[in-house]
């Protein structure tokens, strides 16, 4: 069995130190700094010296960037005011600097409750300084393959980015399963059915129905081939693109929209066995995803 | 939240030239370790943050047996900890000893 | 002129008689099995209803609840498990009266509080081989109700993977003048093979779906920690080793999948393939498939099967036992008798260890019962064939005895972290147990294990080896000397402990040359649930709740 690194399991300063070139990581404002949370202790929580953000810049094959990453143990990933502060400068100074890609490793299932205005806040600052840096000609690319996934506020940002790799474990959401069984019942969604979870809001699906670009095997170096491909790759961020997707997401809402189920889509799209698809090997179900492309998903 | 604090006499200096290491994560059952160096070499120091209250006793004799055993002489440790067992407490020091004593 | 004594036959005719009305041959509706129940039934008798540890007549469990206790009411239920809401409603109900079971883990909650408020009479908490042995003997049941796969048009039945406990419990019923009613998932023409035989069984209901089974031998390997990953270390190279282990049973839990997960890789470093863990008493645990598919293991009896695991048992017929179908048997009596006269260690987990070495997993307001594991860790003094490891516990537990009259002596372990859930301690004074019992007003406290049978404990402080133990204080010692940080351990005398230290009765992972911060989840064979489907050539189909693909 592969001893190669698991991303899923690994922590986040893991990840981004594998991710990167060794020795190459310098981090911003470090736990040294203590820069924690002024709101967790009046609710009797622990906090984390880096807010579960961690920034800084590295080297990845060579190529100077720009990372942040998420952990998603601590507090679920979910934003908070230092944790998105942390990510808001990050894109900033890519503005500024402009000629260094950024990497997120996303890992979150939204904001934190005990910090929901400044996370709400966080998340259109957020979303706005990686605008202003697309705009800039930064790409940002996103790599999701955590337990928390990447939901709410953090799947909103995702769908700002230049472009996105995602694991077969990542899922990536706006709404969470309880929050959709709770709102339309379990008959909609039943969330213990991890299964139809996957189905629905995993990195096999993402992959095919162009939620993600590139689906990466859960290792360290199947991650760092999909960033250093994407970053290359960015689309550039004007009316053409904009335009593009808009009709791109028009087509998919038109054929897929009533379909019942994922499986229903896999279908459409000509996947000969879709009930065996989410236990397809990681080389196999690529193979098959570059077969059943029919337009290229350029278009963020 | 309880705040404790322990200060040791460490039998030698830590190995190693880095000066700061982190490991561990604050999660359930889970804490992280700062570690930095920054005492004289015969000094070591724990600071712990942790939610779970009332386990000083445990809390004093997990970090007396770990001074004794790693000898983290120079070393200011300092922990978050969401509420980890004993067990996992002894191995984040002796890892954060472990990581900071790695050549920089 | 000779008295003939038949008048349980002659019952047993007239409950027929009774059922008949409803039947069609031997076969019953769905919609008429309460009254079928009625019919056969008559108050004040012993009912076994199959809770078995894993599968649950579940469609004849709500039946027997919606009974008209006017009709049916103060039955002396006895039955392996506890398990479905339905085993506890008919006591609320008045439909039951007494109980003797052996496990009530989902329902300890419930069960404590119904004992407690006199709602329940209870008999006796049991291992599950006593109640079968109960059986036989002083609680034959007057009717069974069981549970099968499938049944063709004679009666004859198919049970399949979970055949569990259902041989044990309809051979007692049937040839003691018992009613035997089965419900079946569904009724065939040609079963695959007959488990249990036609003549056993009076009635069958088709319940058209197929009955309740609880996945309880899945531990994900994502959960595993750092901590019980050394404690495993510790069991391999400190008892599996030097015993030469081959023949073995594992408790349920973290620390022995964390030790079935080590094999491949940790056991394979330390040279033990083909000398350790070859034959087994085990549920199909999902955890050992990497050491299987690695060659550790000859073969497998289990007690039960897992969810999942049957298409990965049909391809590994040279380890399991399977039928000419191709479907796994199980059969918990005999497994247990396997654990206790054919195996040579059991090792397992626990709640709570007292200075004694006795050890219970009961809380003052949770009565889960005992299931098998007292008689998997037990001495078994009824055993007479030799083995190497058997001698050489025996020799060290009486050193002065001469040879060819010392006999042997299992080796009994308990595993685990110093501090268990929601840092509660291991380690105490006193077990909980004592204050159930008091509460129950029992004659004895739930012990799971007796500390003189306890041979070993493994903690991440070391290995305490009681056989090595003189005296109580001795032992004492040697519990505190393993005890960690708790109250317990905080409270040894460190000379005591040195002594034992030198002597071996204590060793510490660095006397073994183990180095805790090489206890590295890099070590398990399989860290997730998809790695355990990737060993099994994807054979193996975890249940839902395990999935993250």
């Amino acid at each position: 069995m592969s001893t190669a690194g698991s991303w899923y399991e690994a922590t986040a300063r893991q990840r981004l130190l594998k991710l990167l070139d060794e020795g190459t990581f310098e981090e911003f404002i470090g736990p040294e700094q203590r820069e924690t949370s002024p709101h967790l202790s009046l609710f009797d929580l622990p906090e984390q010296f880096d807010d579960g953000m961690i920034v800084g810049h590295g080297r990845l094959e060579g190529t100077r960037v720009l990372i942040a990453a998420q952990e998603g143990r601590f507090m679920g990933g979910a934003f908070g005011e230092i944790h998105g502060a942390k990510l808001t400068g990050l894109l900033r100074a890519s503005r500024e600097i402009s000629s260094m890609p950024v990497l997120i490793l996303f890992d979150s299932g939204g904001v934190r409750l005990q910090e929901a205005n400044a996370g709400e806040t966080a998340i259109s600052e957020i979303m706005r300084a990686l605008v202003d840096a697309r705009l800039a000609g930064v790409p940002v690319v996103g790599l999701i393959g955590g337990r928390a996934g990447c939901y709410g506020g953090g799947g909103l940002i995702a769908g700002c980015c230049s472009a996105l790799a995602v694991s077969e474990q990542g899922r990536i959401s706006v709404s969470g399963p309880e929050v959709i069984e709770t709102n339309r019942g379990v008959e909609e969604f039943d969330s213990k059915d991890r299964a139809l979870v996957w189905r629905t809001m995993g990195g096999k699906h993402r992959r095919l129905i162009g939620g993600a670009e590139i689906l990466a095997d859960d290792t360290m170096a199947s991650f760092r081939e999909a960033a250093t491909h994407l970053i290359k790759r960015a689309p550039p961020l004007d009316a053409v693109t904009l335009e593009a997707e808009q009709s791109r997401l028009e087509k998919r809402l038109e054929r897929f929209g009533r379909c019942e189920d994922a499986r229903d889509i896999w279908v459409s799209l000509g996947v000969a066995d879709a009930r065996s698809l989410p236990a397809l090997a990681y080389d196999d179900f690529v193979v098959l995803a570059n077969r059943l492309e029919n337009a290229p998903y350029d278009a963020r | 939240m309880e705040h404790l604090n322990y200060h040791h006499i460490a039998p030698s200096r830590a190995k190693g030239s880095k000066r700061q290491a982190i490991v561990g994560v604050v999660a359930s059952g889970n804490l992280e370790v700062l570690v930095e160096r920054t005492l004289p070499d015969t000094e070591c120091e724990v600071n712990i943050r942790t939610a779970a209250e009332g386990f000083g006793d445990v809390w004093k004799a997990v970090v007396a047996d770990f001074v004794e055993r790693r000898s983290p002489g120079g070393l200011k440790l300092s922990v978050n900890d969401g509420g980890a067992r004993p067990d996992m407490v002894a191995l984040r020091l002796s890892q954060a000893v472990r990581a900071v004593g790695d050549q920089s | 002129m000779m008295t003939v004594l038949d008048t349980a036959r002659r019952a047993r005719e007239r409950r027929l008689q009774a059922g008949v009305q409803y039947a069609q041959g031997k076969r019953v509706a769905r919609e008429n099995a309460t009254a079928l129940l009625e019919a056969v039934i008559r108050s004040g008798d012993r009912v076994c209803l199959e809770g078995d540890n894993q599968k649950q007549a579940d469609l004849l469990a709500v039946s027997l609840a919606a009974m008209d206790s006017n009709k049916v009411h103060d039955l002396h239920m006895v039955q392996s498990g506890v398990v479905l809401p339905e085993h506890l409603d008919v006591f609320e109900r008045g439909i039951a009266r007494r109980l003797d079971y052996a496990y009530s883990g989902p329902q300890s909650t419930r069960i404590a509080q119904l004992l407690f408020g006199g709602k329940i009479e209870l008999g006796a908490v049991h291992t599950y081989l006593e109640l079968f042995a109960r059986y036989y003997i002083d609680l034959t049941p007057q009717v069974a109700l069981i549970a099968a796969v499938s049944a063709d048009r004679h009666g004859n039945l198919y049970t399949g993977p979970n055949t569990e406990d259902t041989p044990a419990i309809a051979e007692a019923t049937a040839f003691k003048d018992g009613v035997v009613i089965a419900q079946v998932n569904e009724i065939v023409d040609t079963l695959p093979r007959v488990d249990i035989p036609g003549d056993w069984v009076n009635f069958v209901i088709e319940s058209g779906t197929p009955f309740y089974v609880e996945p309880l031998f899945t531990r994900d390997p994502a959960a595993i920690t750092e901590t019980q990953i050394l404690t495993a270390m510790l069991a391999i190279k400190g008892i599996y080793a030097p015993y030469g282990v081959a023949r073995l049973n594992h408790g349920i839990g973290f620390n022995t999948a964390a030790i079935e997960l080590l094999l491949p890789t940790y056991g394979e470093r330390l040279g033990l393939k083909g000398k350790v863990a070859s034959h087994w008493a085990l549920n199909p645990h999902p955890t050992l498939i990497p050491a299987i598919e690695s060659g550790w293991v000859k073969q497998i009896h289990s007690f039960g099967s897992e969810v999942g695991m049957e298409p990965y048992i049909r391809a590994r017929s040279d380890v399991y036992f399977t039928g000419p179908d191709g479907s796994l048997r199980s059969n918990r009596a005999f497994c247990q008798v396997a654990g206790m006269y054919a195996c040579d260690m059991f090792i397992g987990s626990t709640l709570q260890i007292d200075l004694q070495g006795n050890s219970s997993t009961v809380t003052a307001d949770r009565v889960a019962g005992f299931g098998g594991a007292p008689n998997m860790g037990s001495d078994a003094r009824g055993r007479r064939h030799p083995s190497n490891p058997w001698l050489q516990a025996g020799k060290e537990a009486d050193p002065g005895r001469p040879a060819p009259l010392r006999r042997g002596r299992k080796l009994v372990v308990q595993i685990g972290e110093t501090f268990g859930d929601r840092n509660a301690p291991m380690f105490v004074e006193h077990l909980d147990a004592l204050k159930l019992a008091e509460k129950l007003d029992l004659d004895l406290a739930p012990v799971m294990l007796y500390g003189d049978d306890v041979t070993h404990i493994v903690t991440e402080e070391g290995i305490a080896n009681l056989l090595l133990c003189r005296d109580a204080d001795e032992r004492e010692h040697a519990v505190r000397g393993v005890a960690g940080f708790t109250e317990i351990g905080r409270g040894r005398h460190a000379g005591m402990v040195q002594r034992l230290r030198t002597r071996g009765a204590i060793r510490r992972p660095e006397d073994l040359g183990i180095d805790p911060l090489d206890a590295d989840r890099r070590l398990l064979s399989a860290r997730s649930i998809k790695d355990l489907v990737r060993w099994s050539g994807d054979l193996y189909e975890p249940p839902s709740r395990f999935r993250n693909w």
